[in-house]
């Protein structure tokens, strides 16, 4: 069985992010670059379908900038057998759609009988590329799955998304895509041996022309990013600790009228 | 400017829209023109259709079928694409919710047009309209156009001001008669978790949060306690899910949820950036810590500097007392 699975390389979570001069842009001086965790979840499961049924093969793709060479590596490192890196500069300011349209292309190359993501990458929080991408393909999907299991002769998946209040347990078809949220397992960390042996996997360098793209116009664009507004000063509330909480008590009824 | 607002209903299975779409109808008669709702349900009710009417939609497209239960892309999206090719709405916008959320990802790739995905703030900008949504958990926001209609979007619970129902008001309503496709993705079983009778973190308008400082997980009882008072739902820092304390849907934060509550209570919260990121929107928050150089006292609007242990007891006191008059 072949899963192609989808990342995204995005600033840690420690990141105090900063706009850059270009107001539509962040200042990438001095970050840390991470696999988005909600992907690494969804590496972590293709490699357990892979091993459980002990044959397959597990393909990671990225789509960014030289630097997301790295998000693949550390793919490729926990045990992904090769990469694909969609590298264009025409892709610099792809929204989701674009993002899904390209991976769509990659999809039909590869023909994978199953695709898995993160629920959304934690740099734009859009959670949109999974679905885009099953809606391209024509393909169903289940989003944020919490547990999923393979039948024997691989046509079919059965997974369980995350809803208000449970979860609903779907027979899938296959081939399918799934986006995977926290919960799902615990992805391992890399071994000596993997990140030695990920040097000499194969990372291909595909451009937006070999995918025969129609377009690389972006659905939506961002016309400038914006620093959050400044919160007011708050107060300590100070003395005998139940008087103090008669006092926060009265503010949050009187003054901020939040109770 | 020709072409409706629609607002898909988003609804409690029973065929009652929930207290959200108040919110999202609210924002789209603020946006003005014309206010149309759109509801997929297997079943619909007068008073649902009535409380539609109240908050400001002056039509509703209802598109009644058993195939619509339970929500499945592949059977929601193809129905709605083909109505809004007819009608040419000029803005689709839904609450985000766990259905709509990939709903609505997946209405934008079958028009070939943008998702702004968990918005906070709509406004028009000459004849665009242009969408706020945070980034990076809310380290930033970014302000998004599209490069057509029907622009689409998503809009985050308990930020847009809800409309006042207004009593009297109705809406003609249109019954859509859609094919829809037979499902390939077959519901085996809904389990549902075990029921704490607190609102939902993401829907809550109180949030109370526990962090490192709880020191266990038996001492969650004493939030819900204080939950059950006030109406809150009981998240968790990462802190505490990673201890096992709390189950990963509690978590509030960059890998977590991200929550707006109109009052946030965190106990035992030291504040790490990535916690941070995901409540800090939150209109009131409040921080209860034995450290005073805990970063949440930075944006905290009320802190205590206390022992979490002995003010939870003392302050679901003073809540009861408060809220039995």
């Amino acid at each position: 069985m072949k899963i192609l699975v989808a990342i995204k390389q995005v600033p840690d979570t420690a990141t105090q992010v900063k706009i850059s001069s270009d107001p539509k842009a962040i200042d990438t001086a001095g970050i840390t670059w991470i696999v988005s965790p909600y992907d690494e979840f969804a590496v972590e499961e293709a490699l357990r379908i892979k091993e459980k049924r002990g044959q397959g093969e597990v393909v990671a793709v990225t789509l960014g900038p030289d630097r997301a060479k790295e998000a693949l590596r550390s793919a490729l490192a926990m045990g992904c057998d090769r990469a694909i890196h969609v590298n264009d500069p025409a892709l610099a300011g792809a929204d989701t759609l674009t993002t899904a349209r390209a991976l769509a292309a990659v999809v039909k190359q590869e023909s994978p009988q199953l695709v898995l993501c993160g629920r959304q990458a934690i740099d734009d929080d859009a959670g949109a590329v999974g679905a885009q991408l099953a809606e391209v393909l024509g393909w169903p999907c289940a989003s944020w799955i919490m547990e999923e299991a393979v039948d024997a002769d691989a046509k079919n998946i059965r997974a369980g998304r995350q809803v208000e209040g449970g979860l609903e347990i779907f027979d899938i078809p296959l081939p399918a895509v799934l986006s995977a949220q926290k919960g799902l397992n615990e992805p391992r960390y890399p071994t000596l041996k993997g990140i030695m042996g990920a040097k000499k996997k194969e990372i291909k360098d595909v451009k937006a022309a070999d995918l025969g793209l129609a377009s690389t116009t972006p659905e939506l664009s961002i016309t400038a990013l914006e620093a959050l507004p400044a919160r007011a000063p708050g107060r300590i509330i100070p003395g005998e600790l139940k008087d103090a909480v008669k006092e926060l008590v009265r503010s949050l009824r009187e003054d901020a009228k939040a109770i | 400017m020709a072409g409706a607002i629609w607002c898909v209903v988003e609804d409690d299975r029973k065929g009652t829209p929930k207290k959200v779409m108040a919110e999202v109808l609210g924002e789209a008669v603020r946006l003005g023109g014309a206010i149309e709702a759109v509801w997929l349900t297997d079943k619909a009710t007068d008073d649902g259709l009535q409380q539609l009417a109240a908050w400001g939609a002056t039509k509703v497209w209802l598109l009644e079928n058993a195939g619509l239960a339970p929500y499945r892309g592949e059977t929601w999206v193809p129905p709605l694409a083909e109505l809004a090719a007819k009608e040419s709405p000029k803005a689709i916008l839904a609450p985000v919710t766990s259905r709509m959320r990939e709903f609505m990802a997946r209405l934008a790739a079958r028009l070939g047009v943008g998702l702004a995905a968990d918005s906070v703030s709509l406004a028009m900008d000459g004849d665009k309209l242009v969408a706020t949504r945070p980034v990076y958990a809310g380290k930033l926001l970014s302000k998004v156009t599209w490069a057509k209609q029907p622009w689409i979007a998503t809009l985050r619970p308990n930020v847009f001001k809800p409309a006042e129902a207004q009593a009297g008001k109705t809406a003609q309503v249109e019954r859509v008669s859609a094919t829809i496709p037979a499902a390939q993705m077959k519901l085996v079983e809904r389990r549902e978790e075990a029921a704490t009778g607190l609102p939902e973190l993401t829907e809550a308008e109180i949030v109370i949060s526990g962090g490192r400082g709880m020191k266990g997980p038996e001492n969650y009882v004493i939030l819900e306690e204080m939950g059950a008072v006030i109406g809150a739902a009981v998240g968790a820092s990462r802190a505490a899910v990673d201890a096992g304390w709390r189950p990963h849907r509690f978590q509030i934060g960059q890998t977590g949820r991200t929550i707006s509550p109109k009052l946030y209570l965190g106990f035992g919260v030291s504040g790490a950036i990535q916690h941070l990121a995901g409540m800090r929107t939150s209109k009131v928050i409040v921080a209860i810590n034995k450290d005073p150089e805990a970063p949440i006292f930075k944006i905290a609007d009320y802190g205590i500097v206390a022992d979490l242990f002995e003010v939870v007891p003392e302050l679901t006191k003073e809540f009861k007392r408060l809220l039995e008059k």
